[in-house]
């Protein structure tokens, strides 16, 4: 492929991915409103067109025309950069993630994925720890006490339950070879006894999905974890001073990096496009994508049934957690598969 | 085909510029931050050697660099901590007593 | 030539970056100017192929030593730094001193190199190699400095840890 049409179809990649991407985040806030109101024997958004499909666009245009406050004694520079920030590292690591198999359209045979790095599990990870930089600059740029105090618990919950991410992930990276994600799903193809699928979180990573679950729920703030914004707590944390657009920064960064993590738990524990294929070929090309779509879903269905269900933990609490149980269970949980492989092979 | 000697150079600067912030800056941190720099200058250094002979124990080399940095960095901050909670500053000229 | 090109513009935002950590005043200007060219020196070792030090870098480098350094510069809120008169004879001597010293490191390095250059990735260094290594080669080293970071987790913690202040009670007992 010459570079030139490298380069095009890289930018209709791109493109078609961030299209994706917002409108995604735009209707995981549907589904966690009409989730979260069934939950609680009510309904969620159903005004504006059915089921309320079209608050998102309502939501949207609230945000653009309200009007964008900055408070006075802020620290500009940073103030306006924060949630850029945020919302650019939550959107970058879609860049790196595989949604399909190979697709033939005009003779080229493009990968369903932007760029496939082989270190692309590495990249992920960078971009996480530098997706802490928006919420606590947000913090301290805000000049008041509940955004400072809120940015601060925020970036050290962020910065402890980043290790135990990173842990219980060392457990696929051995079992699959590479940190390369397509590598990754590649090997979870295959039945064992030919009915239970050879994922990752049947092939011996149960307790690795555990840890990465829970330090996703940290990571991006969710309930159980999601104190350092608590309403009753700390008014809105770090995000308490920002108001329309860059309000709506943040929360969208926040649901971007919950579909990331999704995306992320889909390829390495759940089997990524890994699915029963059938009927005709034009079918068996969409069909991978198809699954891979139904279990990022399933794993967003699970955040939000957890945010329905479970009380927050308090701040000590939560640190406690952290560093006491999931890093050493996610250091036992290397040790242990780890001893395995080597005796195995 | 970048002649090594660009590396080298860039490197060199980044390392003046980390040691001229270590002399001229009064504030604490930012004398910290001059030491990253210079870590950082000579990181660069050692990966531009690997490249150019060939030899993965230069890269290597600046993960230890990098195992360092951060040990170093946990220490001094809490130090920058535990001075500032005593002596309500951070200017280095105004620490120059032994006893407060 | 693409070398060359990406090589200017990432040495160049390097260069920007580490002389406004210099002139900024305020530290936490100074800490993100720091970011910025740990971020572009992640981006010169991928063009030298060194792929897990890239990562390693903005990881641990970008994305926890400086996470750091922000939480200190926001938990002490120290303010920026007063403008202190300079010292005449370091300006007159310092600054033309350095520059003349820096252009004939220069030239040096540039006359006196051989005509080979670095290519595109020159050394891949993908994890599995630098991982082979280090487990190998480099044990003994690796295995100190997981003792070292062991003793800067104990020594950061009592450092930093605020003393008991007791009770109005029981000041006057021993």
């Amino acid at each position: 492929m010459s570079v030139t049409t490298f380069v095009i179809v890289s930018v209709i990649k791109t493109v078609i991915a961030l299209f994706v991407l917002l409108t995604a985040v735009a209707y995981s806030v549907w589904l966690e409103r009409k989730v979260v109101g069934h939950m609680q024997n009510r309904w969620g958004p159903s005004y504006v067109g059915p089921f309320g499909l079209l608050q998102p666009l309502a939501d949207g245009a609230k945000f653009l025309l309200k009007e964008d406050l900055t408070p006075p004694h802020v620290y500009k520079p940073l103030y306006i950069a924060a949630p850029m920030l945020s919302v650019i590292f939550a959107l970058t690591s879609i860049a790196v993630i595989p949604i399909g198999n190979w697709v033939d359209i005009f003779g080229l045979h493009i990968p369903l994925q932007i760029t496939d790095l082989n270190i692309g599990l590495l990249i992920i990870l960078g971009v996480t720890s530098m997706g802490v930089y928006g919420v606590a600059l947000a913090g301290w740029s805000s000049n008041s006490k509940y955004s400072l105090l809120g940015g601060l618990r925020a970036s050290a919950q962020m910065v402890s339950y980043e290790i135990s991410l990173g842990l219980s992930l060392i457990g696929v990276l051995i079992t699959a070879g590479s940190f390369s994600l397509r590598t990754i799903v590649e090997s979870q193809q295959g039945r064992f006894w030919g009915i239970i699928p050879r994922w990752n979180i049947f092939h011996g990573q149960e307790v690795a999905f555990f840890i990465y679950l829970t330090s996703a729920y940290a990571e991006t703030n969710r309930i159980p974890f999601d104190l350092p914004e608590a309403e009753t707590e700390l008014v809105a944390g770090y995000h308490t001073e920002y108001s329309a657009m860059k309000f709506a920064m943040f929360f969208m960064a926040e649901y971007a990096n919950m579909i990331t993590v999704g995306c992320l738990a889909t390829l390495l524990f759940l089997g990524g496009w890994n699915g029963p294929l059938f009927g005709p070929p034009l079918l068996q090309a969409i069909l991978p994508v198809f699954w891979f779509v139904a279990k990022v879903f399933a794993f967003l269905f699970l955040y939000i049934w957890v945010r329905g269900t479970l009380p927050r933990f308090r701040y000590d609490q939560l640190m406690a957690f952290g560093w006491k149980f999931l890093f050493p269970l996610a250091i036992a949980n290397l040790v242990i598969t780890a001893l395995v492989v080597a005796l195995r092979s | 085909m970048v002649p090594l000697p660009y590396y080298l150079i860039l490197s060199g600067i980044l390392f003046a510029c980390g040691v001229t912030g270590f002399l001229i800056k009064r504030n604490i941190i930012t004398i910290f931050m001059s030491i990253e720099l210079m870590l950082n200058g000579v990181n660069l250094s050692f990966v531009a050697f690997a490249a150019h002979w060939h030899a993965l124990s230069g890269q290597v080399f600046v993960f230890f660099v990098m195992v360092v940095a951060a040990a170093e960095a946990a220490v001094g901050l809490a130090i920058i901590i535990a001075v500032y909670r005593t002596r309500e500053t951070l200017n280095v000229d105004q620490v120059n007593l032994l006893k407060l | 030539m693409l070398h060359l090109v990406l090589f200017s513009v990432f040495g160049a935002i390097c260069v920007a970056g580490a002389v406004n950590l210099l002139v900024q005043r305020h530290p936490i200007n100074s800490a993100l100017s720091l970011i910025a060219v740990m971020a572009s020196l992640a981006v010169e070792y991928l063009l030298l192929g060194a792929e897990f030090v890239a990562a390693v870098q903005v990881i641990i480098y970008a994305g926890a030593i400086m996470v750091l350094f922000v939480f200190v510069i926001m938990l002490l809120n120290a303010g920026e730094e007063e403008r202190v008169g300079g010292s005449r004879v370091a300006i007159v001597f310092g600054i033309p001193g350095m520059l003349v010293g820096s252009v004939l490191t220069a030239w040096v390095l540039l006359r006196y190199s051989g005509t080979s250059g670095v290519e595109l990735g020159a050394m891949p260094g993908p994890p599995k190699t630098i991982g082979w290594l280090l487990f190998h080669d480099f044990l003994l080293p690796f295995e100190v400095t997981s003792i070292l970071i062991l003793i800067a987790i104990m020594g950061a913690v009592v450092l930093a840890s605020r003393e008991e202040i007791p009770a109005p009670g029981e000041r006057g007992e021993v």
